[in-house]
């Protein structure tokens, strides 16, 4: 079971000009099991959700609340929501020089599972897992997303996703700036971990181009810090045919 | 690029010579560096005010400089490989074996004060299988030291030397490095003394041609530590490598002076410093000066130094200084950082399950790996690795409040 419930959640940033709000009350359920896509234009904070709900410093939750399976999520450090079974693959995956892909995985398993992993067994996961996302066996000695191309990072980010095996995930445009080949790949994977039992999935992207294949069971617009209109999978296509116009100029008003 | 006049014939003598007389006319005055003499009078007692000494906490080298005769030994424990040779030798054998003068006043006093100097002496083209292994432990910091040594590789031999300074004791000390030519040199200086030690060190190195030389500067203990490392080549094709990790603790005083001397064409240096700092009044000083000179044509140099700062009430300095008299090089750079524990790194580790401690420990860690694994000795690594690790518990185990207040 994995139910994430975030109900009224309000953020802002620190700005120069004093604090500023970026999400106004933003109410979804992501039920066990299901997929949401959330689709938004650039700027209208879905990254900020995504954060927020990890627990990034620089955004400050000034109401609303945030549960997994009943647990107050909000009130957890960010290594506790982890731990509690919550994943972010980041936008923008974070440079760690000198610590290597294979030490950066089995300090991450280790701190989820409160245990280190069987190193036989271990051993033969990362490989695999790496090999499912088309990477290279040396990759594990790389550090952490140094020099990595953009396609690289993602897919060590899905990587990451398989073999901590959260219950849910929240994908932040995990599929921008990929190639066909490599949307695939990552899609895939998604996938993978979406056949498993009770697996939540929050679906971030600015295209329709990936619900070709991750198919959500609901969708969201999100415009303005809030969202503006949910459906089933047909809302997608309609986004695919007259883009957030309509949703903007609501907003606007 | 055309092969200068320096590089004359095959008889070292009389190749030494023509450089000599070459580097004499083109001598510059770096003001970086006092020139070098044994003369005690040319380094008088400093103020403080000094270019070379006003980072330096004076009154804390509690009276070194004052030159007090002193015959306290520090106890010496050696491994040799077959064939390397430790013996004592007078101070004027070491000016005949080539010996670096004296360019500052701790290394003259202890040219002066020392009695005579011990010389590891590798012979030609041996190829020594095992690292020479020196510790030199101090009893006491009310003890002054002076040490004199000299280190010789012949020409073609490849060798590893690993010098540890460990106890307490007000040391100071000039290391000449003489490294023949197509000579192979990995030497590491490690400062792990305890906390009331103060250790004014000099290596200065000169680089044969097509030799090459790594030499690391490893400093954790001690209440002041000021070495140098100086470099300068003795024909061209050669290279040198001058690594260091520092780590300086509340009240600690690290510096380290480089000074790389590009005297001939063709050679190279590269400089990397990382170091880390943590607690009130940790201080270090890390001073990169390099010098191309007019002959130095096709040089290749390139120095780094990467300050991590863990707490507050930390001071790191990085002065990087290129004084090029020739424009004809290949390259020349240089990068100085300063920084604090990344947020957005710290975030990206937790997010894992990583806790803050776990994700500081890695990101340190991260830090110095490249650098532990440059200095190219595996049994030394691990050392080194664990010893960064225990620094950073003491962090914890102090109840230091990182910076940035973590939760
Ligand atoms: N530190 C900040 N200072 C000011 N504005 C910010 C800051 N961080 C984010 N924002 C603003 O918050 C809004 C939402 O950003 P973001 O969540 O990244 O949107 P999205 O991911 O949908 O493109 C944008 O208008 C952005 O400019
Ligand atoms: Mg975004």
């Amino acid at each position: 079971m994995s139910e994430l419930v975030i109900k009224d959640l309000q953020v802002s940033v620190d700005t120069e000009d004093g604090p500023k709000e970026i999400l106004k009350g933003v109410t979804l359920t992501i039920g066990s099991g299901e997929t949401h896509a959330i689709m938004g234009p650039n700027g209208s904070g879905k990254s900020t959700l995504a954060y927020s709900i990890a627990g990034h410093p620089k955004y400050t939750i000034t109401g609303g609340t945030v549960t997994l399976d009943g647990e107050d999520v909000l009130a957890m450090s960010v290594d506790e929501r982890a731990r509690a079974g919550m994943f972010l693959a980041m936008q923008y995956p974070v440079e760690v020089p000198g610590v290597s892909v294979s030490n950066f995985l089995r300090t991450a398993k280790t701190a989820i599972d409160g245990e280190a992993p069987k190193l036989r067994t271990w051993v033969k996961d990362v490989n695999g897992a790496l090999e499912r996302l088309n990477l290279d066996p040396t990759f594990g000695t790389r550090s952490v997303n140094e020099g990595f191309s953009g396609g690289e990072k993602k897919r060590h980010e899905i990587a990451q996703l398989e073999l901590l095996d959260p219950k849910v995930a929240i994908l932040d445009e995990t599929d921008s700036g990929l190639d066909i080949d490599a949307l695939k790949v990552v899609s895939d994977g998604v996938n993978r971990f979406r056949e498993k039992e009770g697996k939540g999935v929050l679906l971030i992207t600015h295209y329709t181009r990936i619900l070709r294949y991750i198919k959500p069971d609901h969708v969201h617009v999100f415009v303005a810090g809030r969202v503006a209109a949910s459906g089933g999978p047909e809302l997608a296509d309609e986004l695919e045919a007259e883009g957030y116009d309509k949703y903007l100029k609501a907003a606007a008003v | 690029m055309t092969v200068t006049d320096t590089d004359l014939g095959t008889d070292p003598s009389t190749a030494r010579d023509s450089v000599a007389s070459a580097l004499e006319q083109d001598r510059v005055e770096s003001h970086l560096n006092p020139p070098p003499s044994y003369d005690l009078a040319d380094h008088p007692v400093p103020t403080g005010r000094e270019e070379v000494w006003r980072f330096t906490p004076l009154k804390r080298l509690r009276g070194i400089l004052d030159g007090e005769a002193s015959d306290k030994q520090l106890r010496r424990e050696v491994s040799l490989p077959e064939g390397v040779t430790l013996t004592e030798i007078t101070a004027e054998q070491a000016r005949e074996l080539g010996e670096l003068a004296p360019n500052d006043r701790p290394s003259a006093l202890a040219v002066a004060n020392a009695g005579g100097a011990v010389l590891l002496d590798v012979p030609a083209e041996l190829e020594a299988t095992e690292p020479v292994v020196v510790t030199l432990t101090g009893e006491s910091a009310d003890d002054l030291v002076w040490g004199h040594v000299v280190v010789r590789l012949g020409r073609f031999s490849k060798a590893t030397v690993v010098l540890r300074h460990a106890g307490s004791a007000r040391y100071a000390a000039t290391t000449t490095v003489v490294v023949g030519d197509g000579a192979e040199l990995n030497m590491v200086s490690l400062q792990d003394w305890d906390d009331d030690a103060v250790h004014l060190g000099r290596d200065a190195i000169r680089v044969g041609r097509d030799a090459s030389v790594k030499h690391t500067s490893v400093s954790f203990g001690g209440d002041v530590v000021r070495m140098h490392a100086n470099v300068e080549y003795d024909g061209p094709g050669g290279e040198a490598e001058l690594l260091g990790l520092y780590f300086a603790d509340a009240g600690q005083h690290l510096e380290h002076r480089l000074f790389a001397d590009h005297n001939q064409p063709r050679t190279k240096s590269n400089v990397v410093y990382k170091g880390a700092l943590q607690g009130q009044g940790a201080r270090t000083v890390w001073i990169g000066n390099v010098l191309i000179r007019k002959v130095a044509e096709g040089i290749e140099t390139y120095e780094e130094n990467r300050n991590l700062v863990l707490t507050d009430g930390c001071q790191a300095d990085s002065v990087p200084n290129l004084e090029i008299e020739t424009g004809e090089i290949e390259g020349a750079g240089h990068a100085s950082a300063t920084a604090r524990f990344d947020d957005e790194q710290l975030f990206y580790l937790r997010s894992r399950g990583v806790s803050d401690a776990e994700a500081r420990r890695l990101v340190l860690h991260g830090f110095f790996n490249d650098l532990i694994r440059k200095v190219g000795i595996p049994s030394l690594e691990e050392q080194l690795t664990d010893t960064v690790e225990a620094e950073l518990a003491k962090n914890v185990l102090d109840g230091l409040a990182p910076v940035g207040g973590a939760q």
